[in-house]
């Protein structure tokens, strides 16, 4: 029984796209990603419009006062097990923006962040293999 | 029929399994010929059955303050009513002198009934983007649905006026499939359109669109509830053309009803690729003043005897 659960999760992640307050090179990037070109459909992944559906949360941007609680809600509504992988330097460390009064940290103060890819944006290249190794620490 | 031999032909031949997994291996054929349309490469075979497991095993979300028995009885209404459908569809196509009268009214019923499923459970659930997909659900069902009742009429017409489905295929072993006339012609254009919209296949996903309000109507679905709404789906997606068949086409009793169903199938993933999605107002006019005409057309050719 867990290992049928396992593979039905490793083999169709559903993503959330929680589009944080980024600036949107990040989510013009996992825009990319959804695109023929890269084809994620392949792997079963598939882009959803509401977090009821969404196995995978996506963040980007910069956590900062007003967004903590907006990501908070959508991390509470997502059915759990749910992964959460953070895209863009901005996820890991705050990036340019540590020294502002409006940041409140790293995503993994507040929530459980399985996989951080960093790049400013990063490659869609970079993102498949994050959401690959996300998928092979289940 | 013996106890055991009714529980078999409901739940597993060719009744709930059975259906259900034909039906999700065509939605797999749907999203492999989408992926080719799309110059991609396209999802593996167990994708479909992946993705249910997976929902099966999932946390189901119950909204706060919705209301748990019409939110739950959504999904369940469809999927009883679609097992129904397989086993009287499967009956009378092997053995069309065998059925009771007015089938074909239950049948009609039996198709209601996932869209009605679909609008309590989706109204139960206490979400304002649910509501807006539960309203252009109401809006989309009495569109399609004025042409479909149309054209059946036309063809137990066509039957000299039996509304049993066992003596509409009779009918039709005797002289020749429905489709081959012009009346014919036209009633399989329109019950081709009513399933696209029925299916919520592209031109008329309007009640789910997911780029507008997120996914409409199943915004709050999740796990097992989500799950049984996939499956009712891919169940209609393998009856709704073994319907249009035994209607116009002379019943699925031999080998040749599987290249025709593949040709139905191949012609709405086509018609889903090619268009994009229009409004429901335009939607509403396009039933009932373009396909409700000609159907109407039908309908007096049918009387003629075209």
């Amino acid at each position: 029984m867990a290992n049928a659960k396992l593979w039905g999760l490793k083999k169709s992640p559903w993503v959330f796209h929680v589009a944080a307050a980024s600036c949107n090179n990040c989510d013009i990037e996992i825009l990319d990603v959804l695109t023929p070109r890269w084809d994620v459909e392949r792997f079963g992944i598939v882009l959803v419009g509401s977090p009821r559906h969404a196995d995978a949360l996506l963040v980007t941007g910069v956590l900062n006062r007003k967004s903590l609680s907006r990501v908070l809600r959508v991390y509470e509504q997502t059915p759990k097990p749910c992964l959460v992988i953070g895209v863009g330097t901005c996820t890991c460390d705050n990036h340019m923006f540590t020294p502002s009064y409006n940041v409140v940290g790293p995503y993994d103060k507040h929530i459980p962040v399985d996989v951080f890819i960093p790049g400013c944006p990063p490659k869609p290249e970079a993102i498949i293999s994050g959401v690959v190794k996300a998928l092979a620490r289940l | 029929m013996s106890v055991f031999g009714v529980l078999f032909s409901y739940l597993i031949f060719p009744g709930f399994i059975f259906t259900a997994m034909i039906g999700l291996f065509l939605t797999w054929i749907d999203r492999k010929v989408t992926a080719r349309i799309h110059w991609r490469v396209g999802p593996p075979w167990y994708q479909p059955y992946a993705d249910f497991l997976k929902l099966l095993l999932k946390e189901t979300i119950i909204p706060e303050g919705s209301s748990k028995v019409f939110f739950l009885l959504g999904p369940i209404l469809g999927l009883v009513s679609m097992t129904i459908l397989a086993v009287m569809l499967f009956s009378m196509n092997m053995n069309p002198g065998a059925t009771f009268l007015g089938d074909l009214i239950v049948i009609i019923y039996l198709l209601a009934l996932p869209p009605i499923g679909l609008m309590i459970g989706a109204s139960a659930s206490k979400n304002p983007l649910a509501s807006v997909g539960v309203s252009r659900e109401m809006t989309q069902y009495f569109a399609y649905e004025l042409p479909f009742l149309i054209t059946i009429a036309g063809v137990i017409l066509k039957a000299g006026g039996s509304i049993r489905l066992g003596d509409i295929i009779l009918a039709q072993h005797a002289s020749g499939p429905f489709l081959y006339s012009i009346s014919g012609v036209i009633g399989a254009v329109v019950i081709l359109l009513s399933m696209q919209a029925k299916l919520g296949f592209v031109p008329f996903d309007i009640p789910e669109a997911e780029q507008e309000i997120m996914a409409g109507v199943y915004i709050e679905y999740s796990g097992v509830a989500f799950a049984m709404f996939r499956i009712v789906r891919a169940m209609m997606l393998f009856l709704l053309p073994l319907f249009l068949i035994s209607l116009l086409w002379g019943g699925f009793g031999d080998w040749w009803a599987i290249p025709k169903f593949l040709l139905i199938i191949v012609l709405m993933i086509l018609i889903k690729n090619t268009n994009p999605r229009i409004r429901i107002d335009q939607s509403l006019r396009f039933f009932w003043l373009g396909i409700g005409v000609l159907s109407v057309i039908g309908l007096v050719l049918a009387v003629y005897g075209l």
